[in-house]
């Protein structure tokens, strides 16, 4: 007779069982309360996942582009002029080690019009550079319509528009003719838009020689552009003013332009940060829902906790009970939410037409609040539970 | 042969000078069917809830089935409830929206019986209480007679060395009654002793014991002699 008495353990799936009872009589509270987590979760991972979706696909944007293009552009002398950088200096760039292409642009004074109707005041926010026949390769940019200037074509009157200058000027075949100062010039090409130099994309461009025949051009470029190896992209830009324009390197503003679309990445943060907080808001109160569930729900099941002790519940497996009935409220708030947020993601990334990116540290946060909450909830609930007399919780109607 | 109840002088007394129980000697063996009578405020009420450990004295000592009440932790007075006692109450407190052999197989969850096992098990005991034909049945689809009869298959469920039954038939007709009674007296032929509490006089005079409870103490304790079987 002086066996031990040892109370059993519940296995995990009893635990769970238990857990969920409660939970399948109420299934109109259950689904109320769970919804304020579901709400706060899928907040977060789809606040999260669109971030992160939109920076993906500016990665692959960059990862095409390449990030090894830079450029070297005059700026202004301390008179304000356009400073000039030597004829010579694609020759120069090209001389550094690492680099693969060089190549140029330039500014040239020819004012555009539709046609010789339009007065020469209205111009159409469209400028003119001259352009060098490996620019397109260069920069990766591709033609829409026609084609890229020839090297016949360098020397006639002809020219290629950026994608919106085409849209400004209201051309949208080749063969049609722009005025150019006096002169008309046939346009033989139309771009798509470039991305890593989208001022590119306002312009109309023309050869060198064509310039320097029609329009009084000097043939100074205004820009360099070159792409060396990856690896060496550092060390090209710590010499790159100096070679295009020796004895004067200040009045060179080099810039990568890949660095713009890398920050772009990085701008929506505030954005995400404020998303993210407010999704945090919406889960605290659905935290407070799954308290206030838990508290009636223990306050409503005396008399069931009361039987469970008669028939042999320790303190412990009562506080479990309750605990795990929490937990899976607040799961089930959390599935919930993260399954919607995944969704909404995806529909907007689709919309957007990026790929969907779900991070699984978003999906792994968004639980381990879920299941820190149940157990903050559930806690308070599941003490009062365990310490009420037995006899007390018989005997309450 | 050990008691299966022993109280030697226990008393229950609440904060403000309320006397539920004052020395009560009492001591029940292996296989009696007993009935505890009194009026309402008698003390009964208390009694059944310290001879069924969810309670403890005030002074004395409690021997349940061989222990001494007072010597064990809260969590070992639990795992003592879940071995060797079965309650059944007046309000059956079955789990609503739960069949009958979910209700009964709960009987063992707190022995450690494996989930396979209670089912199993809660059926035999549902057949016991001749209860066969209603295994899927849920609370509210049952006559109360038929509650209680669940109820009794969850107490009886763990085999128990002692059931305790606070007011069975009170919530019945008299015919329900008559047949929860006819269960009881199966299960005590079958070797479980039995405590029934209730202020029927009628019931307890159908009893082989009877102790009779007014003012927290005990004022008769008579026995009829055995009629039946008695191992």
């Amino acid at each position: 007779m002086t066996r031990d008495l040892k109370p059993a353990r519940l296995a995990p799936r009893d635990i769970l069982r238990v857990g969920a009872v409660g939970l399948r009589a109420r299934r109109a509270r259950v689904v109320l309360s769970a919804l304020g987590i579901a709400i706060g979760i899928a907040t977060m991972v789809a606040v999260v996942g669109l971030a992160e979706s939109s920076r993906a696909d500016l990665m692959a944007q960059l990862d095409r582009l390449g990030t090894n293009l830079l450029t070297a552009e005059a700026g202004d002398d301390v008179t304000g002029q356009e400073v000039k950088l030597p004829k010579n200096a694609v020759a120069m760039v090209e001389r550094i080690g690492p680099v693969r292409h060089a190549t140029a642009t330039a500014n040239v004074d020819a004012r555009i019009r539709r046609s010789d109707v339009v007065p020469q005041e209205r111009t159409a926010g469209v400028t003119t550079q001259a352009a060098r026949l490996d620019l397109l390769t260069t920069l990766g940019g591709e033609v829409a319509r026609g084609t890229w200037l020839t090297p016949a074509g360098e020397r006639l009157p002809t020219t290629v528009l950026g994608a919106v200058a085409a849209e400004r000027l209201g051309i949208t075949r080749t063969g049609e003719a722009i005025m150019m100062n006096e002169t008309r010039v046939v346009v033989v090409g139309i771009l798509k838009p470039i991305e890593l130099v989208p001022t590119l994309d306002r312009v109309a461009m023309v050869g060198f020689p064509a310039a320097e025949r029609y329009f009084g051009f000097d043939g100074h470029p205004s820009t360099v552009f070159e792409r060396s190896t990856d690896a060496s992209v550092e060390d090209v830009r710590a010499v790159l003013a100096r070679t295009v324009n020796p004895g004067d390197e200040a009045v060179v503003k080099v810039s990568r332009p890949s660095d713009a679309l890398a920050a772009k990445a990085a701008t929506n943060e505030g954005l995400t940060h404020l998303m993210l907080g407010l999704g945090a808001v919406a889960l605290l109160v659905g935290g407070v829902g799954v308290a206030n569930t838990m508290v009636i729900s223990v306050l409503e099941r005396r008399q069931e906790i009361g039987l469970r002790r008669s028939l042999g519940a320790t303190r412990n497996a009562i506080r479990l009970q309750f605990l795990t009935e929490s937990l899976l409220l607040s799961a089930l708030g959390g599935g919930t939410g993260a399954l919607l947020g995944t969704a909404a993601t995806h529909g907007f990334a689709r919309s957007r037409g990026w790929a969907t990116v779900v991070p699984p540290w978003s999906l792994a946060g968004g639980l381990a609040a879920t299941l820190a909450i149940g157990v903050v909830a559930g806690l308070y609930p599941a003490i009062r539970a365990s310490r009420l007399h037995p006899t007390v919780a018989l005997n309450s109607a | 042969m050990t008691p299966v109840i022993e109280l030697r002088d226990a008393s229950k007394a609440y904060p403000g000078g309320v006397h539920a129980l004052r020395g009560v000697n009492l001591t029940v063996d292996a296989g009696e069917l007993l009935a505890v009578v009194g009026p309402s405020g008698s003390g009964k009420s208390t009694l059944l809830h310290v001879i069924g450990t969810l309670d403890r004295p005030t002074s004395g000592t409690v021997r349940v089935a061989g222990y001494d009440v007072a010597t064990l932790s809260d969590s070992r007075l639990a795992a003592l409830r879940a071995r060797y006692i079965g309650f059944v109450f007046q309000h059956f407190h079955l789990s609503a929206g739960r069949d009958a052999v979910a209700n009964v197989a709960d009987g063992l969850l707190y022995a450690g019986v494996p989930l396979r096992e209670r089912r199993a098990r809660a059926r035999e005991a549902l057949a016991r209480v001749r209860l066969d034909h209603r295994f899927e049945h849920r609370p509210h689809e049952l006559s109360g007679g038929e509650k209680q009869r669940v109820a009794i298959a969850r107490a009886l469920v763990g085999e128990p060395r002692l059931v305790l039954a606070d007011e069975p038939t009170g919530a019945l007709d008299t015919a329900s009654g008559e047949v929860v009674m006819e269960v009881l007296r199966e299960l005590n032929a079958a070797g479980t002793t039995i405590c029934v509490i209730t202020h029927d006089n009628e019931i307890a005079h159908a009893l082989p014991r009877r102790v009779r409870c007014r003012d927290g103490e005990i004022v008769a304790d008579s026995r009829t002699p055995a009629e039946g079987a008695r191992p």
